[in-house]
């Protein structure tokens, strides 16, 4: 099985691990999740009706309103929001979000984790921002 | 100190931090005053206000003056407007955990006419866009852009991350905007900020070729700005305390933008709807209305009959003043409503039967269609007061 080591600026640090769900499109969590679920909602995205609860979720950063803070905040409180956040390069609304409610949030990898990081790979998130990636075999 | 109130402010401690390493700032510097949106139910909604109340509940306090933008409704009149219970209900419930939370109850997005009004060179953390760029570029105090939540931390802990405006060379300018020549009505710079904050939305502009601008005119253009694009401060030659600075400086670097009076004609053309006549309601008061700019309304409804509905925002002390001197009586009896504490574009606005507005502020006719599914159209004061008397 194949297993890469990422290095990456933790901005909220903490140990997670999960299935990862990958996305090359900006995410608005206010409007384009649903607190309760954790579904994504907004129109045309790549994950539209899929489920980011429990997942390790990797995008490029967040967009849309600075409410989205609030929206992680009620996705944590639910249960419905993922176990760690990956981005390309993050921005206030996600790292406001993930400080609010310890979510681990890391970003700038040394390698493009929307190159090397597919939806499915089982993803662990380490104290220092170090993000390993074990490959799927699908 | 009790472990709850360790707990809040650690929580708010951490946001900070966080934004600190995100904008790679190296140190916290102290703050003298806070300014916090998302205030409306409308637009935090239960997320929001559950947040709120668990920071209150764990004796989060503001360490400095703090005031608060626009709620969803005027406190006094909402039952006259037709706001309905279940909103006002969780509205107040807001209000009351940032009451508890030491924040003033100043309900207004021109916090610098209400008592929070910072001096050059201090650092402050403000949200909403207007008011921010108004104490940054009018005032010449420090703010970034922060929002709602990271305003009120920062409130909480007195303290902010020092980066990006709160450095001085983040504030020199990139543009160099030559403006036409007389501008005078509010919407004209209105306006004229909406047209650079479309074309050059991260700049900080050094405008030139303006010669008196009254404040509501200077709170007009960076309200603009701040709407169409994410300009925190701007500079005026010879008006801005902080554009003498810059003014010599060799003109190479900046970008350039010639903004001729076709371009703000084409502006609101393009963000008006088009239907006109047909309004429902005429919208004044985005940014909230000044003393002057409700005695001016005042002049040209008294004695009046207004056949549709006019409303006014302002905020409370505004209203206050305006009131003993008559002006609040003299728009009722003409017909308008003068309202304080909010705001249309984040009250239930679409619940309340307008689909079509007339307004002076380029602002709110950007945010009134996605925001109140409201068609919006522009038109001076004058403009405003006219169709307001016409059938």
């Amino acid at each position: 099985m194949r297993t890469l080591t990422l290095r990456g600026r933790k901005l909220v640090g903490g140990l997670a691990e999960g299935v990862a769900l990958v996305t090359k499109q900006p995410i608005s969590f206010f409007g384009g999740v649903k607190p309760e679920t954790g579904l994504v909602v907004e129109r045309g995205h790549e994950l539209q009706g899929k489920s980011i609860r429990g997942k390790v979720l990797v995008f490029p950063h967040g967009k849309g309103s600075t409410v989205g803070s609030y929206t992680l905040y009620a996705l944590a409180k639910q249960g419905a929001a993922p176990r760690a956040i990956v981005n390309l390069e993050t921005e206030p609304i996600i790292a406001v979000g993930c400080a609010l409610t310890g979510i681990p949030l890391v970003d700038r990898l040394n390698k493009d984790p929307l190159e090397v990081i597919d939806t499915g790979d089982y993803v662990k998130i380490l104290e220092d921002g170090t993000v390993e990636v074990r490959k799927s075999l699908a | 100190m009790n472990g709850e109130k360790g707990e809040a402010a650690a929580t708010c401690m951490r946001l900070l931090v966080t934004l600190g390493e995100l904008f790679e700032a190296d140190r916290m510097i102290p703050i003298t005053s806070a300014h916090v949106s998302g205030v409306s139910y409308k637009n935090i909604g239960t997320a929001g206000l559950e947040l709120l109340e668990e920071l209150a509940g764990k004796g989060a306090k503001v360490q400095v003056k703090t005031t608060l933008n626009p709620t969803g409704m005027d406190f006094f009149k909402w039952r006259e407007v037709g706001v309905k219970e279940e909103f006002a209900r969780e509205q107040l419930r807001i209000v009351e955990a940032f009451r508890k939370m030491g924040l003033l109850e100043e309900l207004t997005c021109i916090p610098y006419e209400a008592g929070n009004r910072p001096s050059a060179g201090e650092h402050v953390a403000w949200a909403e866009s207007s008011a921010l760029a108004y104490a940054n570029s009018v005032l010449g105090a420090r703010t970034n852009r922060e929002s709602g939540i990271s305003a009120l931390a920062s409130a909480a802990v007195g303290r902010t991350p020092y980066y990006g405006l709160h450095l001085d060379e983040n504030r020199a300018p990139t543009l160099l905007v030559q403006a036409p020549p007389e501008l005078e009505d509010p919407l004209e710079f209105s306006a004229l900020g909406y047209f650079i904050g479309q074309n050059f939305g991260r700049a900080v502009p050094l405008i030139r070729g303006l010669k008196t601008v009254r404040p509501e005119g200077l709170k007009a253009l960076g309200a603009g700005m701040a709407a169409s694009g994410a300009v925190a401060l701007y500079h005026v030659e010879g008006l801005t305390p902080e554009a003498h600075r810059f003014s010599e400086k060799p003109l190479g670097g900046w970008e350039r933008l010639r903004v001729d009076r076709k371009d703000l004609e084409e502006t609101l053309r393009k963000l008006s709807c088009g239907a006109e006549g047909g309004y429902d309601c005429v919208f004044l008061g985005c940014p909230h209305y000044s003393l002057r700019q409700l005695e001016r309304l005042t002049s040209k409804v008294r004695g009046r009959r207004l056949r549709r509905r006019l409303w006014v925002c302002t905020s409370r002390k505004v209203y206050e003043e305006a009131e003993r001197r008559g002006y609040v009586a003299a728009i009722e009896e003409a017909g308008g409503v003068v309202l304080r504490d909010t705001c249309m574009i984040v009250s239930p606005t679409e619940e309340l039967g307008i689909d079509t507005v007339l307004t002076d502020s380029c602002k709110a006719a950007h945010y009134f269609p996605s925001l109140c599914r409201v068609k919006a159209s522009l038109g001076t004061l004058d403009a405003c007061v006219e169709a307001a008397v016409r059938r």
